[in-house]
């Protein structure tokens, strides 16, 4: 496999979580804890998929989301934003905004995965 | 003395001044550019009140009676301050219906009846006569006394023969000024803009010469009020003039009689009713007119009784008639040309009094008398003339020419007679008989044509029994004996003491007795009847003149008519030309193309008989109308539905109006709380998604964590220990976050329970240090702790308060840094309040934040460290300490850390927390 994948979330806890299940799906991981790191890490790292909070410090996932599609060079970067706040708005915005997929907290880990891999496949 | 031709040639100059006046007013009026139109002229025009009879006899009366010729001043001066009650409204309902005079006034009100009118005119006629005869007579006196080497050989002039009496070709020349200024044309409105101007020029005349000789005889003869004052009192038989009771037995009553009888005559004077009410152009002019007028009064009189007083003492009682006095003290110092401006000012007062007399008897006898009889009889039909105008006219010159010269003639025959002597208030006491149906017609409904006509007659015949036939007697033209012992020797029956009533004067005993007959009469025969359609509708547009606004008057009337008709009717009295300008503007001001497009409507009808009713009287104008349109009767049921329905209509839409008031205040009410709803559902709305956030997000952790453990048997021990540790941990974090949204919304909607007791600040400060120790040393974090020895008790919940200091001091644990940090925590208290404070030296707050550490779900620091915070801890924690009247605080300068704080009044919290521990 080898796809690159950053996780941008700042709650510890799912960070462990996520870093554990996408390891464990054979992805190499990087993690950023806010939304400044989110955008620095994109560009420098170039990851094949982004698992993108939205409310996260310094910068919320819409921004860095608008910032990347916005960026010619970082048009291959696929993003999933994950959400705990379930309000269809919110999902559209996302949409909206270029984000290739999204999901809300509390997400089934088979469904993410699933949903990770078939968009990796798209691309 | 003065030669007969210098009086006569400066007389006829005057006169001439005064055409010029006139002449000059009228244009002026044509052009559009008034000179009458401000209420200087107004007010002045209003001092024709002041003739020659009080011009000459205020003083007589004064060196007589003393200070009783003052009720005659001080009657207007009441009625002006009550002008907004009476006059304001003649006005109004004069302009509304085209009234022109008190005739027309009385008859229009009580259902346009023209027998009213032509009572209203004869009692006039026969009241007013004899008043216009006195103002020639003091013509005459006076111009005997300047041109008669004796000051008392004046009497001979009524031993010439008529043709040689220069006061007849006096007369002449008033009539035909009156016929130029008063009659040159007819209007609509009768109004005289000339003949105002003229009169207001006048007033200023007398006023001028009376305050002359005022001058003179108190400044130039003596030294002045004091000294005439002085010198008076030093002759004990002018004593009594100084006192009330010494100069009339009358008293108070007397007095009061003759105030009343004064205010009436201001009032219902033809000539008052015509410069006040029909020459007035504008309502607004009455409001400085009621103070001008009564401050020309005052002036007028402030040297009565010094002249008087200095004409007693240089003549003494007997040689010269204290009428007058203001002519023959100039003349006997020999200031002739004094004398000669003295008698110019009352020429002033004389001919104004006659020209405006004139002109408004002669309207009424024109209205009130010949049009009716004319309109009657079958020779002025429709087709023999078309045009009545000129006839009009003919008809009121006639009628003045005829008024000044029944005026000369019994100026003639009365000669010195009392008859003539007492006329001036013997008017007033006439006039005063119209007092009842003018104000009941004005203020009541119920007066009915019948009951004025009543009170009309009792009253004029109590009149002529008290008044006028005793005065013939006294002069000598009826046989005394019924003035002695009653009529036909009943002794109740005596005319100057009906009925036993001594004590009075006979001016006031006539008025009296007069105006009890009359009132007794009005009231009593209008409340036999109800008013029939004509007079409720009459009574209705008069009295509620303020509220309708002749809105009402065409809604009064029914029945069809053509423009035609209506336009040639009018043709008829006012003339083709003024017609056609007249209905040319009617249909200007209702917004038609012209006059073929004006529909025939009541609107029309009302107007058409509103232009006749100012030329012919509304009586005569009704009956006019009548035979050109085809009127349909309305019943007395149905004027009353009419009425009713407006004056519903008005209720009703009274009541509308509040209510929609009211609904606006409602619905703006409604709007505001609306708007609070919507704020407060916007904030639950919110809390709710922020409360679903933080639920989501250690369920996130969670799900995730326990699926990858169930479906991976394969991960290893440490793994699997960590991730349990994790979930563990969410969980409490749930359980929290769970529990103080329950407990905040408790807080919040006030049902949170409370148990206070004493609680010891410092003990209880001491232990919420306690139980944190553990976390303190855990992360390395000094802490300072600084207790007062004692500290008071207060009153408050004993958990809460440790929640919240707990909330506290975690707070500070979890924010110092990893090395060196450092905790301070003080407890201070004075007599008014408990204060604690909690100082961190970690990253502080940025200022941008401040202002929301204390909300909802605001977490600040470092994000990786966070499961342990809900973001609701210090929310609730800021409602304890307020709920006990508290308040809690944040300080954070830049670069040195939080301190947190919060105070509790000790004083305050007994009395208040006791009520709220239930």
């Amino acid at each position: 496999m080898g796809n690159k994948i950053l996780i941008a979330d700042d709650e510890q806890n799912i960070v462990i979580s996520l870093e554990f299940l996408m390891k464990r799906e054979g992805f190499e991981v990087s993690i950023a804890v806010d939304g400044e790191e989110a955008v620095d890490r994109i560009r420098s790292e170039k990851p094949d998929l982004v698992l993108l909070d939205v409310m996260m410090p310094k910068k919320s996932g819409f921004e860095v989301c608008q910032e990347v599609k916005a960026d010619p060079d970082l048009a291959a970067v696929k993003i999933l934003m994950l959400t705990a706040k379930g309000r269809d708005t919110e999902v559209a915005k996302g949409l909206a905004l270029g984000a290739d997929a999204y999901m809300t907290k509390p997400f089934s880990t088979k469904e993410l995965v699933e949903k990770v891999r078939s968009m990796l496949a798209e691309g | 003395m003065i030669s007969a031709p210098l009086v006569i040639a400066v007389s006829f100059a005057y006169l001439l001044v005064l055409f010029a006046m006139a002449y000059f007013g009228d244009r002026r009026a044509e052009q559009g550019r008034s000179i009458i139109a401000n209420s200087w002229t107004y007010a002045l025009s209003m001092a024709v009140y002041c003739t020659a009879w009080t011009y000459f006899g205020s003083v007589g009366r004064a060196a007589s009676d003393g200070v009783w010729f003052l009720p005659i001043y001080l009657g207007p001066t009441l009625a002006l301050a009550l002008s907004w009650l009476i006059i304001l409204k003649m006005i109004r309902i004069a302009k509304a219906y085209r009234i022109t005079s008190i005739a027309d006034f009385i008859a229009s009100r009580y259902g346009k009846s023209h027998l009213l009118g032509g009572l209203v005119t004869i009692i006039t006629v026969i009241g007013i006569i004899p008043y216009i005869a006195i103002q020639l007579k003091a013509i005459a006196t006076g111009y005997a006394l300047l041109t008669h080497d004796s000051v008392d050989g004046f009497r001979a002039v009524h031993e010439t023969h008529w043709f040689q009496d220069s006061t007849l070709y006096v007369a002449l020349i008033l009539a035909v000024f009156t016929i130029l200024f008063g009659a040159r044309h007819l209007d609509a409105t009768e109004r005289h803009e000339g003949m105002v101007a003229a009169i207001a020029f006048e007033s200023v005349v007398k006023l001028v010469a009376f305050l002359a000789v005022g001058v003179f005889v108190t400044y130039g003869i003596y030294n002045g009020f004091g000294d005439i004052f002085s010198r008076i009192q030093a002759h004990p038989e002018y004593a009594r003039l100084l006192s009330f009771e010494g100069a009339s037995t009358a008293g108070y009553g007397g007095w009061f009689g003759m105030v009343l009888l004064a205010m009436f005559a201001v009032i219902f004077l033809p000539r008052q009713f015509q410069v006040t009410v029909v020459e007035n152009v504008n309502e607004e002019h009455l409001r400085r007119a009621a103070w001008l007028f009564p401050l020309y009064l005052l002036l007028i009189n402030i040297f009565v009784l010094p002249i008087a007083f200095g004409g007693l003492m240089h003549f003494g009682v007997g040689s010269v008639d204290p009428d007058t006095f203001v002519l023959s003290l100039p003349l006997s110092h020999g200031m002739e040309a004094l004398a000669l401006f003295v008698f110019v000012g009352g020429l002033s007062a004389a001919t104004g009094m006659v020209i405006v007399e004139t002109i408004a008897v002669s309207t009424m006898i024109c209205n009130d008398l010949v049009m009716p009889w004319l309109l009657r009889s079958k020779r002025f039909s429709r087709s023999a003339h078309p045009d009545l105008s000129g006839l009009l006219l003919v008809i009121r010159r006639g009628a003045i020419l005829i008024v000044v010269l029944l005026g000369y003639l019994y100026f003639r025959l009365a000669g010195e007679a009392y008859a003539l002597v007492a006329i001036g208030l013997m008017s007033f006491a006439a006039v005063a008989q119209f007092a009842p149906a003018m104000l009941g017609g004005m203020y009541w409904r119920g007066g009915t044509r019948e009951g004025a006509l009543a009170g009309l007659l009792a009253g004029f015949g109590v009149w002529v029994y008290t008044l006028m036939l005793p005065s013939f007697a006294k002069s000598g033209w009826l046989d005394p004996a019924f003035l002695e012992h009653g009529l036909f020797g009943i002794e109740l029956l005596k005319p100057e003491a009906l009925f036993g009533l001594q004590g009075l004067d006979n001016i006031s005993h006539a008025l009296f007795w007069s105006l009890a007959a009359n009132i007794g009469c009005y009231v009593f025969v209008s409340l036999m009847r109800a008013p029939s359609a004509l007079e409720a509708s009459q009574a209705t547009l008069f009295v509620d003149v303020f509220k309708r606004e002749g809105a009402t008057a065409t809604t009064l009337w029914r029945g069809s008519a053509e423009v035609r008709d209506l336009q040639q009717l009018v043709a008829r009295f006012l003339g083709q030309g003024k017609t056609v300008r007249l209905f040319r503007e009617y249909a200007r001001q209702r917004g038609y193309a012209g006059i073929n497009s004006i529909p025939a409507d009541a609107g029309l009808v009302h107007f058409a008989e509103t232009q006749l009713a100012g030329a012919i009287g509304s009586a005569s104008a009704r009956v006019m109308v009548a035979s050109v349109a085809q009127e349909e009767p309305l019943g007395l049921d149905e004027v009353m539905n009419i009425l009713d329905e407006a004056s519903q209509v008005r209720a009703y839409s009274h009541q509308l109006e509040e209510k929609s008031r009211q609904l606006e205040a409602a619905t703006e009410e409604l709007r505001a709380a609306n708007e609070q709803l919507k704020e407060l559902d916007r904030l639950k709305d919110d809390i709710m998604s922020s409360v679903t956030h933080e639920l989501r997000t250690p369920l996130t952790a969670i799900r995730a964590l326990s699926e990858m453990m169930f479906e991976d048997p394969e991960i290893d021990l440490v793994e699997r220990k960590r991730f349990l540790g994790i979930i563990v941990s969410e969980t409490e974090r749930l359980t929290r976050l769970v529990n103080q949204v329950l407990d905040l919304a408790k807080i919040e909607s006030g049902h949170a329970e409370w148990h206070n007791t004493d609680i010891d600040m410092r003990e209880l400060v001491e232990h919420a240090i306690d139980s944190t120790r553990q976390l303190f040393s855990d992360c390395g974090a000094e802490l300072v702790v600084s207790l007062p020895e004692q500290a008071p008790k207060l009153l408050a919940d004993r958990d809460r308060l440790h929640q919240v200091l707990l909330n506290l001091l975690s707070n500070a644990a979890k924010f110092v840094p990893k090395e060196g940090g450092h905790v301070r925590v003080e407890l201070v208290s004075d007599d008014r309040e408990v204060r604690v404070e909690v100082e961190d030296n970690g990253p502080g707050i940025a200022p941008q934040f401040l202002p929301y550490v204390f909300e909802k779900f605001r977490q600040g620091g470092d994000q990786r460290d966070r499961p342990q915070g809900t973001g609701l801890g210090l929310p609730i924690s800021r409602q304890i300490i307020e709920h006990f009247g508290g308040r809690m605080w944040v300080e954070s300068p830049p670069g040195r850390g939080a301190c947190f704080a919060f105070a509790l009044p000790l004083n305050k919290m007994r009395s208040d927390s006791a009520d709220a521990e239930q």
